[in-house]
């Protein structure tokens, strides 16, 4: 049955780009363990020669015309932006202090 | 309480095409019950009450000027707060978008407005979708206008509790897993998930991609199908949209109301049903199997053995999508950012890290998480590759139950509406009211829930989900309509007269 550490959390909300301090750490683990642990039952279920389904449509290849149509404003594009600058989105730096 | 408020958005398109009343009138009248009832209830995030009334104005022009765009341009109508709204704020239930104001508006929401319908407002929501009680909003609970006490299921819980407290003739609400129909059964309301892509996503903030279907929230199946024809059909800007055109629905539910059901088979899904489900919740539903027997359909028991894993494999398919979805919410180009306290000079990552911990509420950490381990290299085939494979069986589950069936019924819900706080910090047990309604997103087939009476322990709405082959909307609609007009006439009148008034709430 799977298990999911509380270092293992810690790891994922890493990747997932999360902050999560000691105290949601605590309250997190233990409850994904649970979910897991029930998700787990599907294991075998499916034999190899089932293929899997990624939508429920199987709609491939989906093209238009290559014309130009109406899109946002600059101004638009920008207006829910924390901060902008010269018709730009303005972001904290990019590089760490080793790079 | 207004008579206008009680009518349904049919009888008010009516009124209207005969010049009884008028669209600011009703769209007023409306306005008046939020004002005096959703301090209690809770249903809008956010109300436009300038917006309404201007649109409303400019419908009773264009009818004065012999020129309505549609049957029901002038009837109002309350907007899940998932879909994006120029000029309206879109919050998805979520700090990290408090306050954001698309500039754009959702396919769905440019429907409504080419056809004349004035948005009240924004409803209330799980965050991002994820939930079954609207106990997950950032901005507080929704409550059930039956029992304020009580939850009115989720995600869409805003939208079916407008609708059941005559907030709104008409909802939008999104379905996932469950999220307009269960909402619909906890509520004595009516709510449709229709075939995925037969209604345009794009606008719709996306939770999980491959599963997510815009559909309406009201009153009466009737109504429903109204609605449904003004937001259904092939959209450009949608890739999954599909190009076939949405079946006759109204002409489905004029045919449903008949009360006769002569020669449909009616297939009662073993899976969906006995241990874990409600005494009242059986008694309500084997009501519901017996009426129509006596309408003359032809009931038969299907089996399909993978449903009993389809709520695991949707807490895989789901949560993978939803990390990756959620992705972009990274504090640089709208909505909140945080700075990380105590560190000089943060770098871009220091701001996403520190934004997303204070913007993202607990169930979508939860789920975000979830996903990042499902997707992980090591866990990929094991439970994201799985659970596709799963959804394939799901499927041909569905195609041998519908070589014996027109349509599939069962609970919506396997309980009526639990009490606010029961079940917030149990995940599993918030997961299982989906139990009956997640099949059906798996698969993409359309699906109906109805009032179907009250549990005889409790006194609290009980639903009845129909399901039909994919693009067979209709059928839906079909059965749902003679569902209704048959319990109906058992009843006297509809389920919702049978709701607290909530004058003097507020």
């Amino acid at each position: 049955m799977p298990e999911i550490s509380r270092d293992e959390v810690a790891h994922l909300a890493d990747l997932a780009r999360i902050d999560l301090d000691d105290a949601e750490l605590d309250h997190l683990a233990p409850q994904l363990s649970v979910i897991l642990e029930s998700v787990a039952s599907i294991s075998g279920v499916a034999g190899d020669d089932v293929p899997p389904t990624s939508h429920p449509m199987p709609l491939t290849n989906v093209f238009r015309e290559d014309v130009v149509t109406p899109s946002l404003t600059a101004e638009q594009a920008l207006s829910g932006a924390p901060a902008s600058d010269q018709q730009r989105f303005m972001v904290p730096r990019i590089l760490g202090d080793e790079q | 309480m207004s008579d206008l408020i009680r009518k349904t958005a049919a009888q008010l398109a009516d009124a209207l095409a005969a010049g009884e009343t008028t669209s600011v009138e009703i769209t007023q009248a409306h306005l008046d019950r939020i004002g005096q009832v959703d301090g209690a209830v809770h249903a809008f995030l956010h109300v436009d009450a300038e917006g309404a009334l201007a649109q409303a104005a400019e419908s009773d022009a264009r009818r004065a000027a012999g020129g309505p765009s549609s049957a029901l341009d002038g009837v109002p109508i309350a907007v899940k707060d998932v879909l994006a709204t120029e000029g309206l704020p879109t919050t998805c239930g979520s700090k990290i978008l408090e306050g954001w104001v698309p500039p754009y508006d959702a396919t769905v929401v440019r429907r409504l407005r080419d056809a004349g319908m004035p948005i009240l407002g924004k409803t209330n929501m799980d965050e991002f979708a994820m939930g079954s009680s609207t106990e997950h909003s950032a901005y507080g609970p929704t409550h059930n206008p039956w029992d304020l006490d009580r939850i009115p299921g989720g995600s869409g819980g805003g939208s079916a509790a407008a609708v059941a407290a005559f907030e709104a003739p008409l909802a939008l609400g999104t379905d996932t897993g469950g999220s307009i129909r269960q909402p619909g059964a906890v509520t004595g309301t009516v709510g449709v998930k229709p075939t995925y892509g037969s209604v345009s996503r794009y606008g719709l903030v996306a939770l999980a991609n491959s599963l997510d279907q815009v559909g309406p929230v009201t009153r009466t199946v009737m109504d429903a199908a109204l609605l449904h024809e003004v937001i259904g059909g092939h959209d450009p800007r949608d890739s999954t949209s599909i190009t076939q055109s949405v079946p006759d629905l109204t002409d489905a539910v004029r045919r449903g109301a008949t009360g006769d059901l002569t020669g449909v088979r009616v297939g009662v899904v073993k899976e969906l049903g006995g241990e874990g489900y409600q005494d009242g919740v059986q008694a309500r539903f084997q009501e519901a199997v017996d009426l129509m027997v006596g309408a003359g359909a032809e009931v038969v028991e299907v089996s399909c053995p993978t449903f009993v894993h389809a709520l695991a494999t949707y807490y895989l398919i789901l949560p993978a999508e939803a990390s990756s979805n959620l992705a972009k919410f990274d504090a640089m180009r709208y909505g909140l950012r945080v700075l990380p306290e105590g560190v000089q000079s943060p770098s871009a990552e220091d701001v996403m890290r520190a934004t997303r911990d204070a913007g993202f509420g607990d169930e979508v950490k939860r789920r975000i998480i979830l996903g990042t381990y499902a997707l992980s290299s090591g866990y990929y085939d094991a439970y994201y590759g799985q659970a596709q494979k799963v959804r394939t069986l799901i499927s041909r589950d569905f195609d041998a139950a519908f070589e014996k069936a027109d349509v599939l019924i069962s609970p919506t819900a396997p309980t009526t509406a639990f009490k606010l706080g029961e079940k917030l910090d149990d995940p599993i047990a918030m997961y299982l009211n989906d139990l009956a309604t997640i099949p059906a997103n798996l698969s993409g087939v359309p699906g109906i829930s109805v009032p179907g009476g009250l549990a005889d322990e409790d006194g609290l709405p009980v639903g009845v989900q129909i399901l039909a082959p994919t693009m067979a909307d209709d059928r839906v609609y079909r059965v749902g309509a003679a569902l209704e007009t048959l319990l109906a006439d058992q009843w006297g009148g509809p389920l919702l007269d049978r709701a607290p008034s909530l004058n003097g709430a507020s």
